[in-house]
């Protein structure tokens, strides 16, 4: 039963003081005191936990908190600090001190945000919805971006982060839905291509007739809109009677009528717009109409059109060559001519379906040429001729139309930044929440090494590996024949005369008369997680080089999938996940030496890692999936992550991994393990191993142990 | 055995079943059926394989007996087995066997679903020796001229354990199917379901938006028969935007972000 009584002044004094440390910091705890006196018992006791919560990350945040939070909790739900604290947390992990103090001081703003953010709709939780939406709708394939003005350049809708005009998150996330379409008829239905006709992504043209053109231009779209999409226009036309916009001026309307004909064009919309130029106003345009943004379009298009060019070109000679033996004999010495047949198809960009003829034969072109060329119709309304005259030798750069590949490595020259990493929560356990995105996290190859290591492996352990494949063979799938089986594909001869007799006799026959082949099936997929650590440098590292090595000798002759990844880290932004065989990769020269390349690295931060393999084995498809890992110590890192603070949260990695199915295991050499690897893999999921040299007997037959 | 070719009676297909051709592959069908060729039918889920040899059964007047192949066929279950029955041994003759004694056609449904070391009772059958060893009997069967083979599969499934071998593949005469044009599938859906016209064109849109998402997202797109099942509850009086939920999009997708994107696309179209 807990204490209704509310606790008294010197006590709260005494246990405040503690919680942020008065001894060194010198801070008054008075303020907070007086505060939280005046709180009944259950209030006290949820102030309390919150202040240590908090200043569990920063002692001043703490301090703060209990000033400020206990004056709001007197009008305020709890919920609302509670979300405000995680909030002043989180914001301090991203930012730092001072604007997490920020935070704090504008608890008023907060409570407003909160209220945007509850009822709001906000982009990075919606993207995924919008993206899937946008790319079933035709055309290119569109990306989403986060950005202060709502535009396109063609290729990347702009959207703000958070969307709150409308009074309901469904509301808002119908407004997103609207603004994306509009976004999306921008690039398909013509307007970017006819501006590059009429010069104006070259040249300046005046801000009258662009603001007339696009006020135009969008009610064209609205008709195509509500044409093509009526569910989404019925959405529409809700949005603008709640948002209350001003029906269209007299002189508008007789214009939207004729835009909204099946066959206008974004040519009409101009034509429209330079007749009526300085005799109409034209109205603003709505925040979902987005706005032109003409020089991110040009920068954007132009960059497109050379890559497609090229990618088209190249393409073209590369059908050339495949086909040459063909096309010789065909024309004897002639060259092969492209020519493109234009088709009237109005499901497609611009009502035009163009096939490449290749000397009037049509080509099937590959997926992604097809893009391509469905890219270039949207810009030109054509397939310009010079697109089908086939690249020369080396005329292009081929990197010049491919995405540059990204070395994990740059971004520790120049600017910090994390493209392209993968960010993974952290759990802390003296906040009791995570930590928000916490560690950085790349993929990084080792690099293979080529000597004599995996060979002196090999002759060290012939022995070995012999007995290994044998135990593992036997437990590879295998056809048996079950007999007295009541269905089957052969009659038991032996059941059959014993039955036959049986029945002379008198009694019951069995009907267990057929004999069956029956498989048995090892479904199993394994990653081995194996410790980089700067602590394994000498023979830990060669041990573990060895192990692996004996081990995918005898995996090989078990045909279990298998992958092997290493992991080491430096803080939290730069936690390193070493690629040393994928599950697809088989093994061969260049896995057996990247696993002869494994080094010693720096920390053991073990949370991302555990996370980021759970990632991987889960996109498998298997029946049993295993994560092993082999280590020789403590969860450690060079900052915070050390003693419990590092272990709660590999123990919480690991509960989230058991959650998603995945049977995690532990070997290790560390002989202190025993007092902390029943708490993070239970009493019976892990081995100490007390010699490393044993390493390499040990973890195969420790596999075959698991698995059978 | 007499009782064989009474059983497959029931095997003849008395109507004529709807199908529309995408291309020439009835005339190609024909010609195979005459030289004694077997037939590959490659196509994705739903594109009208099965309703397309329904159709040459009935065309050709043949008993169409068909086999839904699956991983723990065997080939046993093919060609037939010794079963007890009071207290002697009588064979029973598998559905390949039956057909090629009555001279059907025989159509093994997602060939790749059968286990490899299955399929290999079907190549004696699938070249010009056509006949079908019955091992456990020790006799042949020689195929009759009206015997045809055929067998599909869905390339879309790209693993590397759901692949047909070379030996088996490179015995047959393949026909492409693809989903119909829109015009076509237009059509297809009208006549399967009553629908009229206008909405079974936006449920075609609708399927073409699914397949715009194929690859990034969705492993296929809105197959022909799913379109159809939608048609015929939106012509039952079901919503649309609800029969697309529950005959399309759930049968798509599990994944809840994926649902509601493909869900957002059909409530646009209606």
């Amino acid at each position: 039963m807990a204490d209704t009584q509310p606790i008294a002044a010197p006590e709260l004094e005494a246990v405040l003081d503690e919680l942020l440390e008065v001894e060194f910091t010198f801070r008054s705890t008075e303020e907070p005191v007086s505060l939280l006196v005046q709180l009944g018992r259950s209030d006290q006791d949820f102030m309390m936990d919150w202040i240590r919560r908090v200043a569990s990350t920063h002692l001043e945040l703490g301090y703060q908190v209990a000033c400020h939070g206990t004056r709001a909790l007197q009008n305020m739900d709890r919920h609302i600090i509670e979300s405000w604290a995680l909030h002043v947390m989180d914001v301090y992990d991203r930012f730092g001190l001072r604007p997490a103090l920020d935070v704090i001081n504008t608890l008023d703003t907060f409570i407003q945000d909160q209220h945007r953010r509850l009822h709001g709709a906000i982009l990075q939780e919606q993207s995924g919805v919008l993206l899937g939406f946008v790319h079933g709708l035709s055309g290119r394939k569109l990306k989403i971006a986060e950005s202060a003005s709502t535009y396109t350049d063609t290729e990347t809708l702009y959207l703000p982060p958070i969307q709150a005009e409308m009074p309901s998150e469904l509301e808002n996330f119908q407004l997103y839905k609207v603004t994306v379409v509009f976004l999306w008829a921008q690039t398909r239905f013509g307007t970017f291509s006819l501006l590059r006709r009429v010069g104006a992504l070259s040249e300046p043209v005046s801000t009258p007739l662009l603001e007339l053109f696009f006020a135009m231009e969008c009610l064209r779209l609205e008709g195509i809109i509500a044409r093509e999409l009526p569910g989404l226009h019925r959405e529409l036309d809700k949005i603008q009677l709640a948002l209350a916009e001003h029906a269209l001026p007299q002189a508008w309307q007789a214009i939207k009528k004729q835009l909204a004909a099946a066959n206008a064009t974004s040519a009409d919309a101009m034509k429209l717009a330079q007749e009526h130029l300085g005799r109409l106003e034209p109205y603003s345009p709505k925040s979902f109409h987005g706005e032109l943004n003409l020089e991110a379009v040009r920068d954007c298009m132009e960059a497109r059109i050379e890559r497609e060019k090229a990618y088209i070109r190249v393409s073209l000679k590369e059908i050339l060559d495949e086909q040459q033996e063909k096309l010789k004999r065909r024309n004897g010495d002639e060259e092969p001519k492209f020519s493109a047949q234009k088709q009237q198809d109005d499901s497609k960009p611009e009502g035009l379906d163009i096939q490449i003829l290749i000397d009037d034969q049509p080509l099937l072109m590959p997926p992604e040429m097809a893009n391509a060329v469905t890219s270039v119709i949207m810009d030109f309304s054509d397939l310009p001729e010079e697109y089908l005259v086939p690249a020369g030798d080396g005329e292009y750069d081929p990197n010049f139309f491919k995405e540059p590949e990204t070395d994990p490595d740059e971004v520790w020259s120049g600017t910090y930044h994390e493209e392209g990493a993968y960010l993974y929560d952290e759990w802390d356990f003296q906040r009791k929440h995570y930590r928000k995105n916490w560690c950085a996290v790349r993929e990084k190859n080792v690099k293979p090494v080529y000597d004599d290591f995996v060979q002196q492996t090999l002759n060290k352990y012939t022995g070995l590996i012999k007995h290994l494949r044998k135990t593992f063979e036997a437990m590879r799938d295998e056809d048996r024949l079950l007999k007295r089986q009541p269905h089957g594909d052969g009659v038991d001869i032996d059941a059959l005369v014993e039955a036959l007799a049986d029945s002379r006799r008198g009694t019951e026959m069995t009907d267990r008369l057929f004999t069956r082949m029956h498989r048995t099936e090892r479904n199993i997929a394994v990653v081995f997680m194996v410790d980089m650590s700067g602590s394994t440098k000498g023979w830990i590292n060669e041990a573990e080089r060895e192990s692996l090595i004996l081990l995918c000798e005898a995996l090989e002759s078990l045909g279990d999938r298998y992958a092997i990844y290493g992991f080491s880290s430096l803080t939290r932004k730069r936690c390193e996940i070493f690629h040393i065989k994928h599950f697809d990769e088989n093994y061969d020269a260049e896995i057996k030496a990247r696993i002869n390349g494994i080094q010693p690295q720096d920390y053991t931060r073990m949370g991302f890692a555990i996370r980021h393999l759970t990632k991987v084995l889960k996109a498998v498809d298997a029946k049993t999936r295993m994560l092993i890992t082999l280590s020789d110590g403590k969860p450690d890192d060079y900052d915070i992550y050390r003693g419990v603070y590092g272990i709660e949260d590999t123990r919480r990695a690991l509960i989230e991994a058991r959650q998603d199915g995945i049977h995690p295991y532990c070997i290790t050499i560390d002989e202190e393990a025993k007092d902390y690897l029943p708490h993070l893999y239970g009493p019976a999921a892990f081995t100490v191993i007390n010699e490393v040299r044993a390493l390499p007997l040990k973890v195969s037959d420790i596999y075959r142990r698991l698995t059978t | 055995m007499e009782s064989t070719s009474k059983l497959l009676n029931e095997y003849f297909i008395e109507q004529e079943p709807y199908y529309q051709p995408t291309g020439n592959e009835i005339t190609i069908f024909e010609a195979a059926y005459k030289n004694g060729l077997p037939v590959l039918l490659k196509g994705p889920t739903g594109c009208g394989k099965t309703r397309f040899m329904e159709y040459m059964a009935w065309r050709l007047k043949r008993p169409l007996i068909t086999v839904s192949c699956h991983d723990d066929l065997t080939a046993s279950d093919l060609v037939g087995r010794y079963l007890v029955k009071g207290g002697e041994t009588v064979w029973i003759d598998g559905p390949l066997a039956q057909a090629v004694r009555a001279g059907g056609i025989c159509y093994l449904d997602e060939v790749v679903e059968a286990r490899k070391d299955t399929m290999v009772v079907i190549h004696p059958l699938a070249d010009d020796r056509r006949v079908l060893p019955m091992e456990k009997l020790g006799s042949l069967i020689v195929a009759p001229k009206e015997f045809c083979l055929a067998i599909s599969y869905n390339p879309g499934y790209q693993s590397v354990l759901k692949d047909l071998k070379q030996s088996t593949r490179q015995r047959f005469i393949a026909l492409e199917f693809d989903y119909p044009t829109a015009a076509l599938e237009a059509a297809i859906v009208q006549q399967e379901s009553g629908l009229d016209q206008d909405v079974a064109a936006r449920l075609v849109k609708f399927a073409g938006m699914t397949r715009n998402l194929k690859g990034s997202g969705l492993e296929e797109g809105a197959s022909t028969r799913l379109l159809v099942h939608a048609a015929k509850l939106i012509a039952s009086g079901v919503d649309p935007i609800e029969s697309c939920r529950g005959a399309i999009a759930q049968a798509l997708t599990d994944d809840s972000e994926m649902l509601s994107a493909v869900n957002e696309l059909s409530s646009s179209l209606f």
